[in-house]
């Protein structure tokens, strides 16, 4: 009897190293990542806040966001330009253009888009793009601990405050927006997720009483705001109507037609409790969907990103979360859309793709262009002292009941301990049925920054998905995909006209030799980042491309056969 | 009959029931009174909370530790035992389990050590440990990269935490342990509350822990479990005070920075009670045997 017995510690301490035989094959990604970051001129170092002196003791953990990266074309040349955000009064964020010859220029004071982190407005938290009056030109709302401010693209090169005019001065502690159509009416509407109550000003505490009243189930946030783009420039306030002020302390949100009836909805990633899933009632109202799979499971959700995970033509949702080794797994949250057939998400994640530290922004990206989706996590929250942990302080407050850590007063003093610090990003390679497995390090991802922000954009037109990555208090990283050469691609610039301009909600679905896969022009996703407009597809060894279907925000349905591959094909949605 | 008269009539009778129920639970084996309570734990943790994560792994865990009973007590003793207690050990190593990666292999490998340390760790017929917190406390030495304890928390909320404490308090009554419990957790409370102000922490997250889920488990299920405590109510609550004091002692080491294993400093309750009830049961059981085998 004590031979077996024996021989199952045994088996624990060696299943502790990894599985004993992995079906996924780790060998030959068919990509590398490589750091051009210095090279492409891209020096933006980010800056973290510092807040009311009543809560230095948790200012570290209160601090740690800001970090952004976000993806727009804002010049109109079609090259993908940069925007930094920054999280330190006085300190710039940094729009970075893009020269078309692999490198960049800082061009945020020129533009009006640098000075944007004052006292009395707040510090920057992040920026989402969109043509919000249709001119052809992608205009940029900053979100911040403060102030929004949106900002109307004047010429490609100026930008103009319109935030008073628009109806958007609001006191928001947000972290996301996304812009959607959520009424198909062909204007942008805006979608701004909250963390900290609205009412709390962090410079200036009435009261230390402003954290989470529990780590799991809490919603005493700041409340989501939706503002209705009515045309003219202006917004109108509609979240109590539409039903979508969560208070669940929301880090990020993403928007697309989950369930296929035509209608964008609004999936939710919150911290200390469940996801949310809003169902768009044909514009007229949201619902919030409890019987989706979602409520299940109170987690740390960190960022939300939609993809097609395993070539059904439906976007899933991949959720990050926090694990710790021997304090907590929560596991990430890769949830495979059932929702047309059994009005739920599954959740499929196990494994690596399950485990990625302390995770933040992930997006579904075809690095090596094989046809199946790539996953890029950034991850890490405080590195500070590498001798000093507070995890043994959380863990002292994290299993407790809460009420008493409502009042950051009461929580053990950070120091200069770290907490999940010194993380490796992952990048995970599909393969199919036998999993997902981390290649970061056979790719050439080995930083251990505190990455918050990832967004995926072909910076070089030349049908590869590099990644852009915003870390926390720290440098900026740009990782040039140098994929396998003998695969094909192809890509598309939408561009709407009874749709917003910017096409942000367009789906649109490639059939080839076989492989279907379907992307989302993206109006913000992720965590506090917005990818490249440009929807990319690998093809694999695929010569041709059957059919792509284009459903645009308006509701039209486009069909296109056998359009050319190896480049970026411009699509103008048909006027009727 | 005024209001008033009414009350003082009724009351009797309330308290007539109450004293009916009360003497018809001393009829009940304990041992149904703790199977009831984990249930009513893990109901509350799963209806309410969603806290188990998944109902394959309550079957896995109440299969493995059932059909290892079933099959050990059979080997053994050439009769297949009740299987109470493989049930507790199944719904405790459920609800406390944390695997990363959503991996079942722990609670197959757990509910296996579980049991079956019943079997292999003992000391003239009686086992030492208490299954669940050996099954647990062995696979966060053994795998720390693979498993964790559940750091869930009943949503905060005080009617849920209430109604354990009271189901919990009222059944350790019945079931003759609340003494072991209470002095626990008086325990916890001073020692904790000392090393606060010897440290100069502030009090709250040092006394926070008892306040969780994890803690309800602990001291409603593994420190009172009626096969390894030591003979004897006094005797038992120095044991149940000196967990208290190991694991301060673990906390204090962990404050300090001192290198050990991670288990120590993540769930030093658990490790305290791996280490100071089989030691503890093992001296009783010690002394007992000698004892009997005196002349007198």
């Amino acid at each position: 009897m004590a031979v077996p017995f024996l021989a199952a510690i045994l088996l624990a301490m060696r299943l502790d190293r990894g599985p004993i035989r992995t079906s996924a094959d780790a060998t030959r990604p068919g990509f590398v990542l490589r750091d051009a970051t210095a090279q492409a001129g891209i020096h933006f170092v980010h800056k973290r806040p510092s807040f009311d002196p009543k809560i230095a003791g948790v200012e570290p953990h209160v601090a740690a966001l800001g970090a952004a990266v976000s993806v727009a074309d804002f010049d109109g040349d079609d090259w993908p330009d940069l925007y930094f955000t920054n999280s330190r009064f006085g300190e710039p964020n940094a729009l970075y253009r893009n020269r078309g010859d692999g490198t960049f220029e800082d061009v945020a004071a020129g533009a009006g888009l640098a000075d944007l982190n004052k006292p009395g407005e707040g510090v920057s938290m992040g920026a989402v793009w969109g043509d919000v009056d249709n001119d052809g030109r992608e205009d940029v709302l900053v979100y911040r601990y403060g102030y929004l401010s949106l900002f109307r693209n004047v010429d490609g090169h100026r930008f103009e405050d319109i935030t008073e005019r628009a109806g958007l001065h609001r006191w928001v502690n947000s972290n996301g927006a996304i812009w959607l159509d959520y009424d198909r009416d062909g204007k942008l509407d805006l979608y701004v997720t909250a963390y900290f109550r609205n009412d709390i000003d962090l410079w200036h505490l009435a009261s230390t009483r402003i954290m989470h009243k529990s780590f799991e189930y809490a919603d005493n946030g700041g409340k989501n705001l939706l503002f209705h783009n009515l045309g003219g420039g202006k917004f109108e306030d509609v979240t109590d109507r539409m039903g979508v002020g969560s208070t669940r302390w929301t880090l990020a949100a993403a928007s697309a037609d989950l369930d296929g009836d035509g209608w964008p909805d609004i999936y939710l990633a919150n911290d200390y409790g469940p996801e949310e899933l809003y169902h768009n009632d044909q514009g007229k109202r949201f619902t919030l969907v409890t019987s989706a799979g979602l409520e299940s499971e109170s987690k740390s959700g960190m960022s939300v990103t939609l993809g097609d995970a395993f070539n059904r033509g439906r976007l899933d949702a991949y959720v990050t979360n926090i694990s710790e080794r021997g304090y907590i797994f929560q596991n990430n949250n890769l949830r495979v859309n059932d929702l047309r057939e059994s009005r739920r998400f599954r959740n499929v994640a196990e494994g690596a793709v399950a485990d990625a530290g302390w995770a933040w922004g992930a997006q579904f990206g075809d690095f090596n262009n094989d046809g199946t989706n790539e996953l890029f996590v950034a991850n890490g929250f405080i590195s500070a002292d590498r001798n000093q942990s507070y995890w043994y302080a959380m863990s002292k407050i994290a299993g407790a009941n809460a009420r008493f850590f409502e009042d950051a007063s009461t929580w053990p003093a950070f120091g200069n301990a770290s907490l999940s610090g010194y993380e490796r990003s992952r990048v995970y390679l599909n393969r199919g049925v036998a999993g997902w497995v981390d290649v970061a390090e056979r790719v050439g991802v080995n930083d251990l920054y505190d990455g918050r922000a990832v967004a995926l954009a072909d910076l070089s037109n030349r049908g590869a998905v590099d990644v852009i990555v915003a870390n926390q208090n720290q440098p900026a990283t740009l990782y040039r995909d140098q994929t396998d050469t003998t695969n094909h691609w192809i890509a598309f610039k939408l561009v709407g006209t009874r749709s917003n301009r910017s096409a942000i909600g367009a789906e649109v679905t490639i059939e080839s030799g076989g492989l279907v896969q379907r992307r989302v022009v993206d109006g913000g996703s992720g965590f506090a980042s917005q990818n490249d407009r440009r929807p990319h597809f690998g093809l694999g060894k695929r010569e041709w491309v059957d059919r792509v279907v284009i459903e645009w925000p308006s509701g039209a349905h486009q069909v296109l056969a056998r359009p050319p591959i190896d480049r970026i094909v411009t699509v103008t949605e048909p006027a009727r | 009959m005024s209001d008033a008269t009414r009350t003082t009539a009724v009351a009797p009778a309330e308290a007539n029931l109450l004293a009916r129920l009360w003497q018809r639970t001393s009829r009940i084996d304990p041992r149904y009174l703790i199977a009831g309570l984990v249930t009513l734990v893990l109901l509350v943790a799963q209806l309410r909370y969603h806290m188990f994560g998944g109902y394959t792994r309550l079957v896995i865990a109440l299969g493995v530790c059932m059909a290892t009973e079933a099959a050990l007590s059979w080997f053994d003793r050439g009769r297949v035992v009740n299987l109470q207690s493989a049930y507790i050990s199944g719904i405790s190593l459920t609800l406390l389990t944390k695997p990363q990666g959503n991996a079942l292999w722990p609670f197959v490998i757990g509910g296996f050590l579980a049991i079956s340390s019943k079997y292999v760790l003992r000391y003239r017929e009686q086992h030492l440990w208490n299954p669940t917190n050996f099954a647990i406390s062995a696979l966060l030495l053994a795998a720390p990269s693979k498993v964790a304890v559940l750091s869930h928390q009943f949503g905060n909320d005080l009617v849920t935490n209430l109604v354990i404490w009271v189901f919990g308090l009222v059944i350790a009554k019945r079931v003759g342990v609340l003494h072991i419990t209470l002095t626990y957790v008086a325990s916890f409370l001073v020692l904790n509350g000392l090393r606060a102000l010897a440290l100069g922490q502030p009090l709250f997250p040092e006394l926070a822990p008892v306040t969780g889920p994890m803690y309800q488990l602990f001291v409603f299920f593994m420190i009172t479990d009626p096969r390894t405590v030591v003979k004897g109510r006094r005797r038992q609550m120095v044991v149940a005070a000196l967990i208290a004091l190991v694991e301060t002692l673990f906390r204090l080491m962990s404050d300090r920075g001192v290198p050990m294993p991670i288990a120590f400093s993540a769930d030093p309750a658990l490790l305290s009670l791996a280490i100071v009830g089989p030691l503890a049961k093992f001296l009783d059981v010690r002394r007992a045997t000698v004892r009997a085998g005196s002349p007198s």
